[in-house]
């Protein structure tokens, strides 16, 4: 089984679309991926309890990568580490890579079938391309 | 002598603050409002409410449960950075809960005020609601070493909490969204300061005259 990938954000719409775009550059490939994203009315929140639960559905026993917005997201994954199961959370890996860059190049290195420090480590290389373009380097 | 601080304590606990929170939920909006986004009030009081539900539908028989249903409740209903930070408070008191006498209420307090430091990330000064906790928990331990009694130990705690959350007013905001505005944070109370005092306000009520 890959590694599990979950998206936290704020906003359930942006982490749909996130998740949609991610899988459009692995046409058939198979990807296990969660998103925790909105409050309990479907405003804009974030909830460790569903960052938990989307954390334990990803899992297949090789890891969780979880990417995520910005603020209190950043602080409900953390919290959602508290509520997990110690075997659980030792898999789990908090990725600091910007979200939607971050997302494209975990995705693609999990549905490759990379180990999830692998994955984790071409997340936080997401923003090298754009960064190299832009600045010429 | 019955424990002072036993499930029926804690939840009369509880239920003061989200009073307390429900009353000054203006006041806690309007302050949010000057350096953040105006919602700490609304949020808290949703959260409250939900968790003096919850308590209500389904009361929990010891007291470390009792303070782990008050932190899922409020990280799953508050949203915004207090959801966690306050989730974090409660969940981290609920696991160092180990008695019920004052020293044990006190250590649960303690372990709940570094969760939220290394949640948040943040120390004494910066202007969060570490600065009315950080003094509550320091006169809390103080009063009982002195070998006063758990109900003038904690009005002392409220007393100090009171005392943190005034000081934050010249502060500059360092965490948060209130640090966005750097020095023009400076001359405005903070909001998490001003609800955590009237988290140690109702513990001074609520838990009094019970030990």
């Amino acid at each position: 089984m890959p590694v599990g990938l979950v998206v936290v954000s704020h906003s359930r719409p942006l982490a749909d679309a996130a998740v949609h775009l991610a899988r459009g550059m692995l046409p058939g490939r198979e990807l296990a991926v969660e998103v925790a994203a909105g409050d309990v009315d479907g405003g804009l929140g974030t909830d460790a309890t569903a960052i938990a639960d989307a954390i334990t559905a990803a899992d297949s026993g090789d890891g969780v990568v979880v990417l995520m917005d910005l603020g209190s997201a950043v602080l409900s994954a953390e919290t959602a580490l508290e509520l997990l199961d110690d075997a659980v959370r030792e898999r789990v890996v908090l990725s600091p890579a910007p979200l939607v860059e971050g997302l494209v190049g975990a995705a693609v290195t999990a549905a490759a079938g990379a180990g999830r420090d692998r994955v984790a480590a071409e997340a936080l290389r997401g923003l090298a391309p754009k960064q190299a373009h832009l600045t010429g380097g | 002598m019955a424990d002072a601080v036993d499930a029926a304590g804690l939840t009369a606990w509880v239920q003061e603050f989200a009073r307390l929170v429900r009353e000054q939920r203006d006041v806690l909006t309007e302050l949010d409002a000057a350096i953040g986004d105006a919602d700490h009030g609304a949020n808290l009081d949703r959260g409250l409410t939900a968790v003096v539900s919850a308590l209500d539908a389904d009361p929990a028989a010891d007291p470390a449960a009792v303070l782990k249903t008050v932190a899922t409740t409020l990280i799953r209903t508050v949203g915004g950075a207090s959801g966690p930070l306050y989730g974090t408070f409660f969940l981290r008191a609920s696991g160092t809960l180990g008695g019920g006498d004052g020293a044990a209420l006190a250590a649960a307090l303690r372990a709940g005020l570094d969760g939220v430091a290394a949640r948040g990330k943040a120390g004494p000064g910066d202007k969060t609601m570490l600065d009315a906790l950080a003094p509550a928990c320091d006169a809390l331990d103080e009063a009982l070493a002195d070998g006063r009694p758990l109900d003038e130990a904690l009005r002392a705690a409220a007393e100090a909490a009171a005392g943190g959350r005034d000081a934050t007013v010249p502060m500059v905001a360092r965490k948060g969204r209130a640090s966005y505005l750097g020095e023009r944070s400076a001359g405005h109370q903070d909001p998490g300061a001003t609800s955590a005092a009237l988290m140690l306000q109702a513990a001074a009520t609520a838990l009094t005259g019970r030990g």
